[in-house]
């Protein structure tokens, strides 16, 4: 577990191109026109038994806001190291946030399940606006969200 | 030095300053109509209740919030497609769209960010921060001008742009501080410089696994009631590991979903208490009534800018260049000046150049720059010295007196001191009188008699400089023109005549009103607009120093009166009183905005003599409110020199005018003015008791018996003039 999770986090933070086990997969997130400032999203992977494993991306700058993503704060108890080096800006309504990381093959068909938490200020907030299992077979598959995502779907 | 502190964040960030303080003001309304719209709980109600009759509407709600205005908010999903509403809490159903105002929102990112994101953040912040040092600056030089911070109220005198500017200031800095402090405070937060890390417990290792308990049996929200609610979030469908996470005013805490005991619980932590009173205090969310205080007062900023702008203008118009000016190692005369507004460099100016051109080689300094050690080859030295307030150092002349003693021994050159002020002031040239006393109590020798000049009059600084000229052995020309006005021919329409039986050949002269452009009207500039009590300056032939006169009449009253006295030898005067109708004389309007009948409706005393009676004769003239006035007018003999006498009795039968007295000097029984006024002691004491504003016009010795005089009948009921002119209620024009 632990050599699965800091390859997973050296993917992800320093995304080294080339490492080996690892393959290029593409994150599409594609929002709605729900009509509010822009989203901030939190991309997360838990294993088998529910428990988080890290964070892939977090769309949104300002960690104050983060309590808001309930899932992924409850899970990190908000702890933005988790975060470095891996955050962007939040994605207005409508937009697309499109991310590629290099993720150790590991990862794939072994039980791990990605995670969206969704949040726009003044507006509801949206954990689990998506949960996909991540396997080889699911790639281009559209998962719907709940409220804020239109669709998402990786692709490797 | 605070005034450059204020003048240019000022200038510099007029516009931002602005457009921050009218989208502040304007946001300032939604809070308030918020708590207006919002349906609002009962008193009494509790989370548990609250929740239940929502959940009876919408089965599937999985989070309730309420918003400091006591608007509640449900969110749920049905069929997979997300819903909301405002929720009436007396039923629980539905009572409006959930969706945030699109206008609110976007003057809300206009206000923090001008729709610029991070960048936008930052120019906002810079705007706040100007504001707040405008704010304490404008504080500190309201507070100066005053004389202290206790006279933070005191009634104010000048241009009407000063007084407006400084009248909605010292009212609107209080909610300026409070906001832009708070404005900044939330940039640092939104910025990660201060902390705001919401306290949230531990999530629940363990939880009973169980679902399903109904809401009343909840220990925690059966007690908690609403008004304390900030968000109460359902736990996740068909997830028996999942929690009710609570968020009152106290703090977070995670509730079981079966057993409904509190699970962990944290408080808010002293950062999120202190953001959260600093957003409200902000905002107004949550506390409305200040909200829109705080938006009232954000509309006076473009006022004062406004003002601000004009006030700056006036002072650089007056401001000279100096061309020629000497270094201070090889000039024989040393002029120095303190001024405040720019005024007093203009008469500086126009020394240096008269000096220069008289062979002199001259340096002109800012008095806090005195540097007696390096005046190598000066033989004199000459300071002009305006005042700020009650006697302090103006401007430019910050630090001199203590320079001055800090010197070993006074410098060997001669030294000349002439002052400027308001004589309506009780602290008349208070600054160049200290500036005597400390140079008489160091040693230092002096070349003449310190000098005064009242209100940048031409005359007197044109007198002192023949002065000074024959101190120094030189004829010495000081033709002073503050600010070139634009003149105008006037055409005298009538005249009548007095006092040439008593020696006192006097007129009162009208003239007709002179064409003014249509920019003028609009501006309000020159004759476009003028009340008795303003001054007309009067360019006489033969001399370029012009001479004021005040006026007894108003633009409304259809032309422009004024009354002269011939004095003997007197250019101007000799001038004025041999004109016949059709003839023109070149003149320009100066407003004198301190000696106006300003105020509520309360009784006026006037006192004039002679030619003093022009301006009060205006006032009377335009009483149309029939406000009481108490005339107190000395004459020679009434029937030679009784100036306005018919008009007068015909105001008094129109109910313009309540009483008339005269004192007749030259009578069996002279009687002056001041003679008058104590024979009716009783009742002016009585009027001034109950606030009348007392008005002065006419000579110096006229206005010293009436100041004196005043000052005995005042003594029992404690009053001094003194007192009265700090607060504005004993204005004189005298000359």
């Amino acid at each position: 577990m632990k050599s699965l999770l800091s390859t997973l986090v050296l993917t992800t933070a320093l995304t080294m191109p080339g490492l080996a086990m690892a393959r290029q997969v593409t994150l599409t997130t594609n929002l709605t026109s729900y009509g509010g400032d822009g989203a901030y999203l939190a991309l997360y992977v838990t294993d088998a038994s529910d428990t988080y494993v890290g964070t892939l991306w977090m769309a949104g700058g300002k960690s104050k806001y983060y309590n808001h993503l309930t899932g992924w704060y409850r899970a990190t108890g908000g702890d933005t190291a988790q975060v470095n080096g891996i955050t962007g800006a939040s994605v207005g309504a409508g937009r697309s946030l499109e991310i590629t990381l290099d993720l150790a093959d590991a990862l794939f068909d072994a039980g791990y399940t990605l995670h969206i938490d969704a949040s726009v200020e003044d507006m509801r907030d949206s954990p689990n606006e998506v949960s996909v299992p991540l396997t080889s077979g699911g790639r281009g598959t559209l998962v719907k969200g709940r409220r804020y995502i239109a669709d998402f779907s990786y692709d490797m | 030095m605070i005034r450059a502190f204020h003048r240019w964040p000022g200038l510099l960030a007029l516009a931002l300053v602005t457009v921050l303080a009218l989208s502040g003001a304007a946001l300032s309304v939604f809070p308030a109509a918020d708590q207006l719209t919002a349906p609002q709980a009962e008193a009494g109600l509790t989370v548990a209740q609250l929740s239940e009759r929502i959940q009876a509407v919408y089965p599937t709600v999985e989070q309730i919030r309420r918003a400091p205005s006591g608007r509640i908010t449900a969110y749920w999903f049905e069929n997979d497609s997300p819903g909301a509403a405002v929720i009436d809490p007396a039923t629980g159903a539905g009572a409006g769209l959930a969706d945030p105002n699109k206008v609110e929102r976007w003057l809300t990112h206009f206000h923090r960010s001008l729709l610029l994101g991070d960048a936008g953040r930052l120019v906002m912040a810079v705007g706040a921060l100007a504001m707040l040092i405008l704010s304490v600056t404008g504080a500190a030089l309201v507070a100066r001008r005053a004389g202290g911070w206790r006279h933070w109220f005191a009634p104010l005198r000048g241009t009407a742009p000063g007084r407006l500017h400084v009248e909605i200031a010292r009212i609107a800095v209080v909610g300026l501080v409070l906001s832009s402090v708070t404005a900044l405070w939330m940039v640092a937060v939104t910025f990660e410089v201060l902390p705001e890390n919401a306290a949230m417990p531990d999530f629940p290792a363990e939880v009973s696994g169980e679902t399903g308990i109904a809401f009343a049996d909840m220990a925690v929200i059966g007690i908690t009631p609403v008004d304390t609610l900030r968000e109460l979030s359902f736990p996740y469908p068909g997830d028996p590991t999942d929690v009710f996470t609570l968020k009152t005013d106290q703090g977070t805490g995670y509730l079981d979903q079966g057993t409904g005991a509190l699970l962990a619980w944290a408080d808010l932590s002293l950062w999120e208490r202190t953001s959260e009173t600093i957003y409200m205090l902000h905002t107004g969310q949550g506390a409305t009534t200040l909200g829109l205080v705080l938006g009232i007062m954000a509309l006076g900023v473009p006022l004062m800018g406004a003002t601000g702008v004009l006030i700056w203008l006036a002072g650089r118009r007056g401001r000279p260049r100096i061309r020629g000016n000497s270094a201070k190692g090889r000039a024989e005369t040393i002029v120095l000046v303190g001024s405040e507004g720019g005024s007093t460099w203009a008469f500086a100016a126009t020394l240096h150049a008269a000096l220069t051109q008289a062979g002199q080689s001259v340096h002109l300094a800012p008095m806090s720059a005195l540097d007696p050690a390096r005046y190598g080859r000066a033989e004199r030295m000459i300071v002009l010295a305006a005042t700020y307030g009650d006697g302090d150092a103006p401007a430019s002349a910050k630090g001199f007196l203590d320079r001055l003693n800090a010197l070993d021994r006074a410098p060997e050159i001669p030294l000349v001191v002439l002052g400027f002020g308001d004589r309506s002031y009780p602290a008349y040239c208070a600054f160049a009188k200290a500036v005597t006393a400390a140079a008489q109590a160091k040693g230092w020798p002096g070349l003449m008699a310190m000098g005064m000049i009242d209100r940048q009059s031409p005359q007197e600084f044109a007198r002192w400089g023949r002065d000074l000229g024959q101190a120094m052995g030189i004829a010495l020309d000081l033709i002073h023109q503050p600010v070139l006005p634009r003149t105008k021919a006037l055409t005298l329409i009538s005249r009548r005549d007095y006092g040439a039986e008593v020696q006192a050949p006097t007129a009162i002269l009208r003239f007709a009103l002179p064409r003014v452009s249509l920019w003028q009207r609009l501006a309000g500039q020159g004759f476009a607009r003028f009340n008795a009590g303003d001054l007309i300056g009067i360019l006489p032939e033969g001399s370029p120093v012009p001479r004021l006169y005040s006026l007894a009449s108003a633009r409304r009253d259809g032309f422009v009166e004024i009354v002269v006295k011939k004095h003997l030898g007197g250019l101007c005067s000799g001038q004025l009183t041999a004109l016949e109708p059709g003839d023109t004389v070149t003149a320009f309007l100066r407003r004198n905005p301190d000696f106006q009948p300003r105020g509520d409706d309360g009784p006026l005393i006037l006192i004039g003599a002679g030619t003093g009676i022009g301006p009060l004769a205006g006032f009377v003239r335009g009483n149309a409110r029939q406000r009481p006035i108490h005339l107190f007018f000395g004459i020679r003999h009434p029937s030679s020199d009784f100036l306005y006498g018919e008009a007068l009795r015909d105001w008094q039968s129109k109910g313009l005018l309540t009483r008339l007295i005269t004192a007749v000097s030259r009578e069996t029984q002279p009687q002056y003015v001041q003679d008058a006024l104590r024979g009716d002691a009783a009742q002016v004491a009585q009027l001034i008791r109950d606030g009348a504003r007392v008005m002065v016009c006419g000579g110096r010795d006229m206005a010293a018996g009436v100041a004196d005089t005043l000052a005995e009948i005042l003594a029992p009921a404690g009053l001094t003039p003194a007192t009265l002119k700090a607060e504005g209620r004993y204005v004189e024009d005298v000359y």
